[in-house]
This record gives structure tokens, sequence and C-alpha cells, in this order.
């Protein structure tokens, strides 16, 4: 057993600490937050400096790191400002369909850019009557001359408004429902137009939209694997997501807990600051505890799928405590707060906000605890 | 005992309940995108004479009872819960704190165009160093002639900044003459007075049609008759109204987790095929049977406390116990019925997106959590 990161996993920790210190304006975040728009400044010098992508192999603009550095950085950018991060740490969001499945040339086509920050990765997956990417989808994709025609509806998808490629997921063959295939849509004037879903309570700087796929042409080239595949790439896929949320949700309740211990210290109540009575004593030891539990379980997660290529149990496990403990910290950093942490201004409340779309975007939280209970139970 | 309501509760919660469900209901997600303030709906509401409820006829209210008035915050809270706030500040609070302390003059000129409807009220207690210790208020008064000067700051008041607004009510620490012992009393402070002026409007994460702002008192100057009821009694006097603002905040609180289950039984519905193949499952109705029994007893705790208030009986531990478990159980409601949503929930055109946002408020205002236990702590120890 060795639970030190790694020289290189430190420094990587410090160089993303301190860039997120240096970069998120407070006062940037909060109008992006408002209006919900993508931080493309701060993505842009994100990409320049290496920390997106960091993860793909030297070839394709990486690291050549793992998941577990990935994280890293992605926990430490959401714990200084949890909708900065997030929008960061999504920038890439289904790179990873084309890293693990992708043949060369479309790692070679698509993967530097998403580095450099030229493009941002989207990956289409869900649709009206699901709600989360657990089931058979009715988007269908259809041999069409040399390519594909797409025809569907999908929905929360990220990124779509921004250029790059989207991974769509369609059925193929329509009877099984983990035969499907996974398309690469390039978002240009060709391609399915966006429609905006609406205000979110959380996540604000990744506007969601829904597409409606029309006779979408998509060239033979542009599949990733082989027909048939795509469930199984995409199940695959949120093995990988799973614990890069979770260490979102870990950086959210950092964040909140910083904030929330230095109020403590500060704000004086009764002559004394609100950090020496027992009530607040044994709410931070809580947020700090659950904190703790969150993020080694991640971390362990994150190694694992590195060392050994992910296990299911371990990455819902991290998932779903993360989510559940940016959720309760965040929660109990705005009572520190009392008044103030309601208040926009004092930039408490988004971690609220956020950290709720870590439970609930891509896949439920219930649904990883079925899926841990189904691995525990097996066939009975 | 008898846990059945009066004809006249009963007639009076389904003319809010008609009332919201009618008029409130399909406006609310246009006032929290908004941030107006429905001016119109106010003025109904005060022609249907929802505000003065509890308050005698002669004083410009319906005659009712506490009950009554908590029965309707919820049906109102259940529709919008920014409007309940409204009744819970000028009616639970500032109407009931001129009722109860003011002189016949004072209950003349201010109470009967609160209890009408045609005037708002506001309550200043809250300042940049006075939050939970409501002692350590710097705002001072002081009374030179026939004057008081105000001077100070309040912060996070609600509904100052709507036209209507006639009046805060605020608790300062008061000398008379500079020479005087200090002590804390509360003064009306009409928003026209002399030397008051409204500080900015907050953004706070929900309740965007509610006008909260921060207020300024520069050598603000009343006649000497806008001191409320004892000039050594101030805090005590004011507190006392906050209890049934806690009342209050439960009543509403029950609305806000009434309208989570409804939105959520509607969603179950419409999502699976039947109640049937649902009921197949334990995880939502489980789920869905813990909300409905939570609501029961938020409601339960809440109206126990307005009939031992209507009968001019002690319900402090009432009140404590009836904030404290309504607006936790609904924040924790809100919650869980979110994530039924799934990521829908997070999408602000459903009314739960709302309700989750709301629903934290309620942990903080009129003491927050904490400050319930501590008081609930304090009278079992003695």
């Amino acid at each position: 057993m060795d639970f030190n990161l790694s020289e290189e996993q430190i420094d990587i920790q410090k160089a993303a600490r301190e860039f997120a210190r240096g970069e998120f304006d407070p006062d940037e975040a909060l109008d992006l937050d408002r209006n919900g728009q993508f931080p493309l400044r701060i993505w842009k010098r994100a990409c320049h400096l290496g920390f997106i992508g960091i993860h793909f192999p030297n070839q394709y603009g990486g690291q050549d790191l793992g998941l577990l550095e990935n994280i890293l950085v992605v926990e430490a950018f959401c714990s200084r400002h949890s909708g900065v991060g997030m929008a960061l740490g999504l920038s890439d969001f289904g790179s990873e369909v084309i890293l693990r499945f992708g043949n060369e040339y479309q790692k070679r086509r698509y993967l530097p850019l998403i580095a450099k920050g030229e493009s941002a990765s989207s990956l289409a997956y869900m649709e009206k009557g699901q709600t989360d990417g657990s089931s058979f989808v009715s988007t269908v994709a259809i041999r069409n001359g040399e390519g594909y025609l797409i025809n569907g509806e999908k929905i929360f998808v990220v990124n779509a408004t921004l250029s790059g490629p989207m991974i769509v997921f369609c059925q193929w063959n329509k009877t099984k429902s983990d035969d499907q295939v996974a398309l690469i849509v390039e978002k240009n004037g060709n391609g399915p137009v966006p429609s905006m879903m609406g205000g979110q309570i959380g996540m604000r700087m990744v506007p969601m939209v829904s597409l409606t796929y029309n006779d979408i042409k998509v060239p033979q080239g542009n599949l990733i694997g082989e027909e048939g595949e795509g469930r199984s790439q995409f199940v695959n896929f949120l093995n990988e997501m799973r614990i890069e949320a979770a260490a979102m949700g870990v950086g959210i309740a950092q964040g909140a807990f910083d904030l929330a211990l230095t109020h403590a210290k500060q704000r004086v109540q009764f002559d004394q600051p609100i950090a020496s009575f027992e009530a607040i004593r044994n709410k931070l030891a809580d947020m700090v505890t659950r904190l703790e539990m969150a993020r080694l379980l991640t971390y362990k997660a994150a190694w694992d799928f590195d060392r050994n290529g992910g296990d299911v149990l371990l990455n819902c496990m991290a998932k779903m405590v993360s989510a559940e403990t940016a959720f309760e910290v965040a929660d109990d950093a705005i009572q520190i707060f009392g008044g103030y942490g309601y208040m926009v201004e004092n930039q408490i409340e988004h971690f609220y906000r956020d950290a709720r779309m870590v439970n609930v975007f891509g896949e439920l939280g219930q649904t990883e605890r079925l899926l841990i209970a189904d691995r525990m139970i097996g066939n009975i | 005992m008898n846990f059945d309501l009066t004809g006249e509760q009963k007639k009076i919660r389904e003319l809010a309940k008609g009332f919201a469900a009618r008029v409130i209901a399909p406006r609310a997600e246009e006032l929290e995108r908004s941030g107006e303030y429905p001016y119109d709906i106010m003025a109904q509401m005060a022609s249907l004479g929802i505000m003065g409820i509890p308050f005698p006829k002669e004083y410009g209210g319906g005659g009712g009872d506490w009950v009554s008035m908590h029965l309707c915050m919820e049906e109102i809270a259940r529709a919008d819960v920014s409007l309940a706030a409204l009744l819970d500040v000028t009616t639970s609070v500032v109407a009931n704190e001129i009722y109860a302390f003011g002189t016949e003059e004072q209950k003349q000129k201010w109470l009967i165009p609160l209890a009408q409807g045609k005037e708002i009220g506001a309550f200043g207690l809250t300042e940049p160093d006075a939050g939970s210790d409501t002692a350590a208020l710097k705002t001072t008064a002081v009374l030179k002639g026939d004057e008081w000067i105000i001077n100070g700051s309040k912060q996070f008041i609600t509904n100052i900044g709507l036209d209507h607004a006639s009046i805060i009510i605020i608790t300062a620490k008061t000398r008379v003459g500079e020479e005087g012992k200090t002590t804390v009393s509360t003064l009306i402070v009409p928003k026209d007075a002399p030397g008051f002026t409204l500080g900015r409007r907050y953004e706070k994460m929900a309740f965007h049609s509610s006008a909260t702002h921060e207020v300024f008192f520069d050598d603000c100057r009343v006649t000497k008759d806008h001191l409320l009821g004892d000039i050594h009694k101030g805090l005590a006097q004011h507190l006392s109204v906050l209890q049934t603002g806690r009342i209050s905040v439960a009543a509403i609180t029950t609305g806000l987790a009434q309208a989570c289950l409804d939105e959520a039984l509607a969603y179950t519905r419409q999502r699976h095929l039947s109640p049937q193949s649902l009921l197949k499952f334990e995880t939502i109705p489980f789920k869905l049977a813990d909300i409905a029994m939570m609501i029961e007893l938020s409601r339960t705790i809440y109206l126990k406390a307005a009939w031992l208030k209507d009968q001019g009986r002690d319900y402090t531990l009432e009140a404590h116990f009836a904030k404290l478990f309504a607006s936790e159980t609904a924040t924790r409601i809100a919650s869980d019925v979110l994530n039924m949503y799934g990521p829908f929930g997070c999408l602000e055109k459903y009314p739960v997106s709302r309700y989750f946002k709301a629903a934290k408020l309620f942990e903080i205002v009129e003491g927050t959590s904490e400050m319930q236990r501590l008081v609930i702590a304090r009278e079992l120890l003695g």
C-alpha cells in the first residue's frame, strides 16, 4: 500500500491550483454563471498550458498521463470555482470514446485540436423518455451508400454550440438494446440544429441543448470501432466519466468547505468566532470527514482505472458518494454562512447548485446504487 | 382532542387554494425568471382579505384566527413561496407586532392599511454584524426633543423594495437624550422618513420576485410616537412576534413540500406506464411514502402551534419544533424530488428546480436551524 501521490502528480496538482487561483476571476465567473456562457478565455489558457487532454498520449497533443492526473486537475479547478471547473472538465467530454476506440486517423484528426483548445468535444446519448444513459435509444442510424444516415433526437447535449466533434450514439439493430453504433458528427453547417433546453440550476457555463437529427449524413470514416459496438463503448466511457464526475464532486466539496472554514473562523457572533461553537465545529468535522472519504474512493477508482482498466463497482461507489458528499458539504457551507450564503455575490450558493448537477448529469446516483446492488447480488 | 378544522377554516383554505391554483401558479415560473413583482396578484390577495385574516374587523382584518391564516399561507406557498413570504413578513411579523404592542393611534394609522393589504410592511433586525446574535446590533436612535434620530444600517430586508412597502419596524439601541441609558427598542420607520435610504437590491439564489434590499439610516428622523411598545423591551417584543413568523415559515415550507409531492406524483404517473407497474419497484414508491409522511407531520405541528396561539397559550417550543422540522424536511423533500426528475429537475422550467433553490432559505431565515436547536435545548434544560 502507498497512499502518496507521486512527485509528478503533486506538481500537477499544484500547477492546477495555481492556475485556477490566477486565472479564475471571481467577477468574470459571476457573469459567466449568470449569463450561461462558456468560459472561453479561461479554457483557451488552460489548453495552452496543457491541462486539457492531459490523459491523451503525446502524439495526440496530450501529456501521456492517466485518469488520476486528469482528475487531480478537474478537482483543483472545481474547488476554486465549481462552474468554471465543470466547464473546463467537460470541454473534452466524450473525447475518451475517440481516444479508447477511435482509429488512428480519428485520433490524429480530433484529439490534438481538443487538447489545444480549438475544438470542444461533445457526446449525445440521452433521449426523451430516459432519465439517464442506461437504456436503449430511439435515434437510429442506417447505412446510406458509403456512409450513414442518422434520424432522431438527443437531449442534454453539452458543448454542442462550440465547434468540434460530436459523438452520437444510435440504435443499430432495433431489436437488441445493446446493439448500437457510435458516429462522429462534425458540428458544421450540415449538422443538426441545436435548441437550448432552458436555464439550468447549475453547471450554467455548460449550456445543454437538444438536437434533432433529420437525415444527417455521416461518412463511413466517422464510424467509431465497428457497427454494433456503440453500447459497449458507451458503457466503457461511463466507467471513466463517473470517476471524472466524482472528482468534480470532490472539488466542489473542497471548495465549499474551504470557504465555510474561513468564514467560520472570521465571523464573530456572541463575541466569538462561530468556529468556536460546537454546533459549527461538529459540522466542519463532518464535512471534512465526508470529503476525505469521497476523495479516497475517487482516487482509488482512478488508480484502479489506470492500473487495471477500471471496475464498475468502484467507480459507481465513487460517483455516488462524491455526488452526495458535494451536495451535503455545500449545503452545510451555506448553513454556516447563513444569509450571506444565499446571496449570489458571496459566491457560495453556486457550489450548492453545481453540486446538484453531479448527481443527475449523465447518470443518476440511484442508477449507480442499483448497479452496485446488481454487482453484489448477481443472479438470484 | 379534535383534529377537524372548523367550517370557517375549511372555507378559507379552499378559497386560498383555488386562488393560488387559478391566479398564482400559472405565473410562478415567469415571476421567478423575470424577478418582477406581481402587484396585481398582491392587490387580489388584499381584496380577498387574506392579508388581515387574524386581526379584528375594526382594524381592517377578517376577525379570523391564526390557524386559518397559516392554512392560507400553506396553500399560497404551494403555488409561489415569494408571495407566501410576503404574507409571513407583513401579517405574521409587522402587522402582528403593531397589533400586539402598538397604541390605538398606531393601530389606526399603520395596522389598518397593512391588514387591508393596501400597504406592505418590512422588519429590520439583521445587520452586518448582528445575524443570529440579534443583540449585537449597532443601529442607534437618540431621542432629542420630540424626535428620534436614527443612524445605522440593516441588511437582507425582505419586501422593503416594493412600491407599496410603507414602513419598516427596526430594532435599535435607543437613548433618551445624549446622556441617557442605552436600551433596545423597536421603532416604526416610514419609508419616506427623512434620512432613510434604500440600498442596493440583493441577487439571491431564488425568490427573485421578492424585493430584498439593504437600508440605511443617516440622521433619519421620526417623531416620538414612532416608538413601538415598551422602550426597554424592544428586542423581546420583536423576538416574540418572530415566534409567530416561525409558525408561518413552517406553514410555507409545508406548502413547498406539498408542491414537491404534487409534482413528484404527476411526474411519476406521467413517466411510468401505470401506478401498478411502478409499484413493482420500491425505490420511488417508498420515497413517496416518506415524503407524504413528513409533510403530514410538518402540517400537524404547525397547526398545533397556530392553535395554541389562538388559544392564548404558550407556543414557544411548538413554534421552534415546527420551523425546524418543516424547513429541514422541505429542503430534503425538494432535493429528493429533484433527484426523481433526473437531469430534467435541473432545468429551471420545471417547478421542482424552483422549490429546490427556494427551500434552502427557510433553514436560515427567522433563526437558523442551529438557533432553533439552541433555543429548544435551553427550554428543555431550563
